[in-house]
């Protein structure tokens, strides 16, 4: 099958290099304590923050730092066919697992002793790239709720198909069974959070697609930089300093 | 700016879901004209000076390709739309259509009008995608026009009239192909249009009036739902038909629901078939199973028949009559008969462009005018195609390519355009040429970017290769090369060296090819491509661009060259200890031929250190074919011929058999233990991205008449394993010298060919190479004419960490489409030089028709098949004449592999020696066959 066109081109009429668009809106849900909407073209995530609060299992209760979880979930109405998905299957625990870890990195959770921060991400609409758009829709939710972090985080992925470094895949080349790689940046530290592939790649065609992948993140965290000084600016006026 | 695609499609499962993909439509997609002041025109391809530019409708491309091949045709855009049709609808002409638009001559642009912000169209309510993607093609055409302004007309070519009459109405010059190509001046373009099919504008009434001609010939092929259901209801069985090479009446498909081959006997049950359609077959009621048996050889309504040919040299090349004679020759109980089956209907055709020449007919009276001509296909299972042309007069006695457009249930042959002339017809030129282009060989000069990758020439042993710590410096061993006389590619070398303990070291030294063709750049593409080098009797075809072949890598006699080099260490009584593998520079001391090797090893006087090392070598050689023969490996033999050429015209000046010496043997043996060595070496290293080479057992079936050929001389054979057959062919000696060689040659023909694959696609029992009775084999000392080799050079250096292994190894369906296409090319490589062979078998028995000895190989009823040992050739002789056939004169019996006179005076059995006189004969004009009579 052919991914990129002899001009240039992908199935969906981006170039190699190019992202899809990308639309961000902090505080969805108001209940949370931060929240936000991150799409990735036709993959939309919504996240919600909870915490610092009190940790509700006095067992897990740590005693030098926050307590971080986190809960990766797909709507039934997020892809095409409608399915009832078991809560807790292998893969919702994976995704759950890896956003965990990378949030954690950059969570100052030593400032936050004996407290519980729960993140929850919810797919709504699945087209690729959801474990990246999860990430972002995350960092998002936790500077949104103030939460006192490191950095930002931001992720994106890359692939390799016809012999091209393509950027951010989405599910139709995504499903053609080449390397995906996941990459999860602190931008402004120039440090890697999450790396993730499960496919076999020579080292130096992997270092290129890593390296679009993090020009991917970048672009992203410049964006989500962008989105968060306006939400400021705009409670700035709210609160008519 | 974003589009949001959405449609509905069915899953495999049968359900219906809806897709909704995103489309970005751009502002940087340019228009491709050089002249254009607005587009960025680096990727221009449309000449400055262009007049007129043309785009096409997609039934254009479809069934025109022929036309736009041609170098008349320029100027032209293809819409991406036009692209995607073609690709959905006919994935050959999209390639060829790609081909095209990569190719630098021809100012073909691709312009991705659906990707454009100004052309992309949304399909309007209640519009079929068939009129959205014409809508589209007429958007783009304007979007040119306004875009590139009056001086360029923009024309718009089709052939659907509906598209054809909205595009006039909406201000685009629009013409079909006929109209322009008319317009072009060039009658011979004419020639290459496809007729137009019903419900297209068409260029003039062609109808066949002939009445005869207007009944119902091949019945209807049922719509594709039909199949579908039907094949889902097991009724009906899909698989690949396979036209029988001997007789184009008999065809095989290999269905996997049956698990058997159904055969599919005569025209109307083959029902328009081509070789290589994928085909429904219908089975038919038991009873019928074996109704059109036939003992003869070929013989029919058409008056074909068997040519004599080469002997064949494997069960791949053997006409496939075993079933036949199988079914007759005992009571239908104890013979497990074959399903027969008839075609119901095509699922994908294997049309391509046929090589032939037109059947000989009167020229028509006007002139001039379009006349309608009978082609004959060279390759006998391609049916006679019905073509029509301007220029009868000058095509009759050409050889030439045409194409089949379609086939009509109403018509005996199907319909096809000429697509151009090679030569005339009997010249040699034209008929190798034809070869080459049967068997699919690319015999094009190398391209300048392929000729690019070279190192500069003169080429010589650098420093730094000297320098570099991986390549060991092997110039003081005394290594010389054994080759055919002439041999210009020498691609190994050996030496021996006896050591202080009283072992021997041994080392064979192969070209490091790889060196020099470096994965990836267009070098090892066009090689990958070609697969091997083709040896014709007047030429040899290469793979590698000839300084390579010839000279860089070429292990000749006094200059320092680069090699890859097996050495081991070896006792007197030839066991291996050690095994060792390097890159390394030589220098050849001698570049001998098998005879003078061989001279050197008989003559007694020589004593010279060179002439020591081969009496070594070539003792060790025996005592390791000996053991090799004692695993049981097959010694075969196959009836190869030779030619002796004359220089200056390339006439065939004699032919007799291949001699083969003790020297081949003796290099055979070495290359045959290093291929070994590295099979053992790259699989251990790589277990599952190796390329191997395996030689599958034969059934018991394969063997079934060289059983039935032995019991009826009163050997029997033993065929359990190859130790078995190996031992019972060695017993296997009959009266005359002559009678052991012809029962290996028997043997050797019920062999499948040995096929390279990739050792991850199976296990490792079935690596097995039952010739060599070898567990693991591969190929690795040859690179400068097969790939293969190249492919292992790579591996083994990975394997020994020399260089990293590239990347295509890490992709097993790619490495498994190399290993594919070697095998077809190798096979096509050897079937054309067998067609060479023969071809130049006729060319040499055209003045000197002769008595000879031959022997018969097979009965049959009207005649006997015999085997000329001589010039290696086979062919059918007739007791009865062809018109009195079914007279009954003769009996055939099947047991004792007889045929016989009626009344008992005259007898004929397997085997025996007959008296046949060879010689050319023209039953046709311009159609020279040779004939076998019994004297």
């Amino acid at each position: 099958m052919e991914y990129v066109s002899p001009e240039g081109l992908r199935l969906d009429g981006r170039r190699p290099m190019e992202m899809r668009q990308i639309r961000a809106e902090v505080g969805a849900v108001s209940k949370a304590d931060g929240s936000a909407v991150f799409e990735m073209g036709n993959t939309k995530v919504i996240a919600a923050v909870y915490g610092p609060r009190e940790v509700q299992n006095r067992s897990q209760q740590l005693n030098d730092q926050a307590l971080v979880r986190c809960e990766y979930t797909m709507s039934n109405f997020s892809t095409g066919d409608r399915m009832r998905r078991p809560k807790g299957d292998r893969r919702s625990t994976e995704i759950s697992l890896v956003i965990r870890q990378t949030m954690e990195a950059c969570i100052l959770t030593h400032l936050m002793p004996r407290s519980q921060i729960d993140i929850f991400v919810q797919v709504l609409q699945a087209d690729g790239g959801t474990r990246s758009a999860c990430i972002n829709a995350a960092t998002l939710a936790l500077a949104d709720a103030g939460i006192p972090m490191s950095d930002l985080v931001t992720s994106c992925s890359a692939g390799y198909l016809n012999s091209t470094p393509l950027l951010d895949l989405n599910y139709v080349e995504d499903s053609a069974g080449g390397p995906d790689v996941t990459v999860g940046i602190l931008p402004k530290l120039d440090k890697v959070t999450l790396l993730q592939m499960d496919a076999k790649l020579p080292i130096d065609t992997f270092e290129n697609v890593m390296q679009l992948a993090t020009e991917g993140c970048k672009a992203i965290a410049n964006y989500i930089r962008e989105v968060l000084q306006e939400n400021t600016k705009q409670l700035e006026s709210r609160r008519g300093t | 700016m974003l589009q949001s695609k959405s449609f509905v499609r069915k899953t495999k499962q049968g359900k219906v879901v809806k897709v909704v993909r995103e489309h970005y439509l751009r502002d940087d997609i340019y228009c491709g004209a050089s002249i254009c002041q607005v587009c960025d025109s680096t990727g221009a391809r449309l000449s400055p000076d262009a007049s007129t530019i043309l785009i096409l409708d997609t039934n254009v491309v479809l069934n025109q390709i022929d036309l736009l091949e041609n170098p008349a045709i320029n100027e032209v855009v293809i819409l991406s739309v036009v692209l995607e049709e073609v690709k959905n609808k006919n994935l050959s002409v999209y390639n060829r259509l790609r081909g095209l638009c990569g190719n630098a001559l021809r100012k073909f642009f691709v312009f991705s009008n659906e990707y454009h912000k100004d052309t992309y169209i949304k399909a309007m309510v209640g519009e079929s995608p068939n009129d959205r993607n014409d809508r589209a093609i007429r958007v783009a055409a304007q979007w040119y026009q306004k875009h590139l302004g009056s001086a360029t007309r923009v024309l718009l070519i089709t052939n659907d009239r509906e598209n054809k009459r909205k595009a006039t109405e909406e201000g685009i010059i629009a013409e079909t192909v006929e109209s322009y190509v008319k317009s072009l001046g060039q009658p011979d373009l004419l020639d290459l249009l496809v007729q137009p099919a019903a419900g297209d504008v068409s260029m003039e009434d062609a109808e066949d009036m002939r009445p005869s001609k207007k009944k119902v010939i091949y019945s209807e092929h049922k719509p594709m739902s039909e199949i579908t259901s039907g094949l889902h209801r097991g009724i009906y069985h899909q698989g690949k038909l396979r036209v029988n090479r001997y007789n184009p009446f008999e065809a095989y498909v290999g269905s996997e629901s049956i698990g058997d081959e159904i055969i599919i006997y005569g025209r109307s049950n083959m029902n328009r078939v081509f070789d290589g359609d994928i085909v429904a077959v219908e089975l038919l009621p038991r009873d019928q199973w074996h109704e059109e048996k036939s003992l003869s050889i070929v013989d029919d309504d058409e008056d074909e028949d068997d040519n004599v040919h080469l002997a064949p040299s494997s069960a791949d090349d053997a006409p496939r009559t075993t079933n036949i004679v199988q079914a007759s020759s005992a009571d239908s109980t104890s013979a497990p008969s074959r399903p027969t089956g008839r075609v119901v209907g095509i699922i994908k055709r294997n049309w391509h462009s046929y090589c032939g020449s037109l059947e000989p007919m009167p020229m028509p009276a006007g002139n001039g005018g379009i006349a309608h001509a009978l082609f004959v296909s060279k390759d006998r299972r391609v049916p006679k195609i019905r073509i029509q042309t301007r220029q009868l007069g000058n095509l009759l006695d050409k050889r030439i390519i045409v194409a089949v457009d379609s086939w009509d249930c109403l018509s005996r042959y199907p319909s096809g355009h000429y697509v151009r002339t090679i030569g005339q017809i009997g010249d040699r030129d034209t008929e190798s040429e034809v070869v080459l282009i049967e068997n699919d060989i690319d015999s094009r000069p190398f391209s300048s970017q392929v000729l690019g990758c070279l190192p500069p020439i003169p080429w010589s042993v650098s420093t730094d290769d000297l320098a570099n710590p991986n390549r060991q410096d092997l110039r003081h061993i005394r290594v010389f090369s054994v080759d055919p006389p002439g041999c210009r590619d020498i691609d190994d070398a050996l030496h021996c060296t006896l050591l202080p303990s009283g072992n021997f070291e041994v080392g064979v030294h192969i070209a490091d090819v790889t060196n020099f063709v470096h994965p990836g750049t267009p070098l090892d593409d066009e090689a990958t491509q070609r697969g091997t080098s083709v040896y014709l009797v007047e030429r040899r075809i290469d793979m590698l661009p000839k300084p390579l072949t010839e000279d860089i890598c070429s292990l000749r006699a006094d200059v320092e060259r680069l090699a890859f080099s097996v050495i081991w260490e070896m006792t007197p009584e030839a066991e291996i200890i050690s095994t060792r593998y390097t890159k390394s520079v030589i220098k050849s001391c001698a570049a001998l031929s098998y005879v003078e090797a061989q001279a050197r090893m008989d003559d007694s006087r020589f004593n010279d250190p060179l002439t020591t090392d081969l009496r070594n070598m070539n003792t060790l050689a025996k005592i390791m074919r000996q053991r090799r023969i004692e695993k049981g490996a097959l010694t075969l033999a196959s009836a190869e011929v030779k030619f002796q050429i004359d220089t200056e015209t390339h006439d065939p000046l004699d032919i007799g058999m291949y001699q083969i010496r003790e020297a081949n043997q003796m290099v055979e043996e070495f290359m045959l233990a290093a291929n070994i060595s590295v099979a053992e070496k790259i699989l251990k290293q790589f277990p599952v991205c190796s390329l191997l080479r395996r030689h599958p057992s034969p059934t018991r079936e394969m063997l079934e008449p060289l059983l039935r050929t032995a019991a009826a001389v009163g050997l029997s054979l033993d065929v359990s394993s190859s130790k078995a057959l190996a031992d019972s062919l060695d017993h296997a000696v009959g009266d005359d010298p002559y009678f052991n060689k012809l029962i290996r040659i028997l043997a050797t023909r019920c062999m499948t060919q040995a096929v390279y694959f990739c050792s991850g696609d199976l296990s490792p029992p079935e690596y097995h190479h039952y010739g060599l009775a070898a567990p693991l084999y591969t190929h690795f000392t040859s690179p400068i004419r097969r790939y293969a080799d190249v492919v292992v050079h790579r591996l083994l250096a990975a394997a020994l960490g020399l260089c990293k292994l590239p990347t295509i190894f890490q992709d097993r369906p790619q490495l498994t489409n190399i290993a594919d296409n070697l095998n077809y090319r190798h096979r096509n490589a050897q079937m054309a030089s067998r067609a060479s062979v023969e071809l130049h078998t006729l060319i040499y028995f055209r003045n000197r028709p002769v008595d000879t000895e031959a022997r018969i190989v097979k009965i049959r009823s009207n005649g006997f098949i015999v085997f000329v040992p001589k010039f290696g050739i086979e062919g059918p002789v007739y007791l009865t004449a062809r018109s009195e056939k079914g007279s009954g004169e003769w009996t055939v019996d099947e047991q004792q592999q007889k045929v016989k006179k009626a009344d008992g005076s005259v007898s004929y059995s397997v085997l025996q020696t007959v008296h046949v006189h060879l010689e050319v004969v023209e039953p046709q004009p311009n159609r020279p066959k040779l004939q076998l009579t019994l004297i």
